[in-house]
């Protein structure tokens, strides 16, 4: 039981700043979050779910899970941000205006729910406890017999292919379904999927954080490029020109 | 340690700054630079915090992490230049802008 004191004592210099480190991810986190649901301009939003995924996968790398910032960096930041502007084409591109209401049933679902959950995680093993179910039987066992049975380096991808082969098989089947019902929604490859789309149009000076319009409308024909003709069903990018 | 402890919070800081021009950027190009220098400073976080924990081995993941922010920024530019995604999108915008009419 001393044994593992030890060691962090060793490290505690380096222990606290990865803490101060990790607190600071966690509170640009919520920033990004909250910043996310008062925003009305979808692309706003886009580019903000994209900071969080980074921001995500930098917090998974903390917990030493790489595999899954891994897959986080690459399907939340990357991917999942392109299929955000692709279906923002198939709609308006702000969000309808907020109606201010009191939805005290969906308000104490949300604290019940969420302090349920709160109460299970005192349940969970520490972190980085060794005695944890997940190092101490099975997953000891894993690395114990890999370099005997299988001779993969790393671990994680000898479970995946290996010891888990089947699993993974079926999983990349159901994520080959998921990505062609994706592309087949959005109608990659044709304008807008084909379908004509009214945005809702722009209420002039809506907050003081959204956009400039007036210096917008200036500065549009300086770009030197034929921009089609202003109207409200006009694509994307029309009032955010430079 | 102490230049760690200095690089961690420079960045931090930075990143603090590229999230207030992402967050009030009034013009779309300010979001698209927040995004895209969000992501540097991401990348340079998570290489300081491979040096910090003595495993540097983390610099692959950094260098994805580019990658990403650059695939994700060339997508997001062409998608506001040319209003699609997808294949032939070219031929069609400028049809359409021959044309006069709206795309939609």
């Amino acid at each position: 039981m001393n044994e593992p004191l030890q060691l962090i004592s060793d490290f505690q210099p380096s222990a606290n700043l990865m803490q101060f480190i990790e607190i600071s991810i966690l509170t640009l986190l919520l920033v990004v979050s909250i910043a996310m649901l008062r925003m009305r301009r979808l692309f706003g939003v886009v580019m903000l779910s994209g900071i969080y995924s980074f921001l995500s996968a930098l917090f998974f790398v903390a917990l030493d899970a790489v595999d899954v910032a891994f897959t986080e960096a690459a399907v939340g930041a990357g991917i999942s941000t392109i299929l955000m502007l692709s279906a923002m084409l198939l709609t308006a591109r702000r969000e309808k205006p907020f109606v201010p209401g009191h939805a005290f049933l969906a308000l104490l679902v949300c604290v019940v729910v969420g302090g349920a959950l709160v109460y299970a995680t005192f349940d969970a093993p520490l972190y980085g406890d060794p005695m944890a179910p997940a190092n101490a039987y099975v997953g000891q066992a894993y690395v114990d017999r890999m370099a005997v049975e299988i001779s993969m380096p790393n671990i994680v991808t000898g479970v995946l292919a290996s010891y888990r082969g089947y699993d993974t098989m079926g999983e990349t089947a159901v994520i080959f379904t998921a990505a062609l019902g994706v592309m087949l929604l959005l109608g990659l490859g044709s304008e807008r999927g084909g379908r004509v789309v009214s945005d809702v149009p722009p209420e002039p000076e809506a907050s003081p954080s959204s956009d400039s319009t007036a210096q917008n409308s200036t500065a549009q024909n300086s770009t030197g490029q034929k921009s089609p003709a202003p109207t409200a069903n006009s694509p994307i990018g029309r009032e955010d020109a430079p | 340690m102490m230049m760690f402890v200095a690089a961690a919070t420079a960045i931090l800081v930075a990143m603090g700054l590229a999230l207030g021009r992402a967050l009030i950027g009034p013009t779309l190009y300010d979001r698209v630079l927040a995004g895209n220098s969000f992501g540097t400073k991401t990348i340079l976080l998570l290489g300081l915090m491979g040096f910090i924990t003595g495993r540097p081995d983390f610099l692959d993941i950094a260098l994805l992490y580019a990658l990403m922010n650059f695939i994700a920024t060339i997508a997001i530019l062409k998608f506001f230049r040319y209003r699609t995604m997808g294949r032939g999108m070219r031929a069609r915008t400028l049809e359409a802008r021959k044309t006069g009419g709206s795309d939609g």
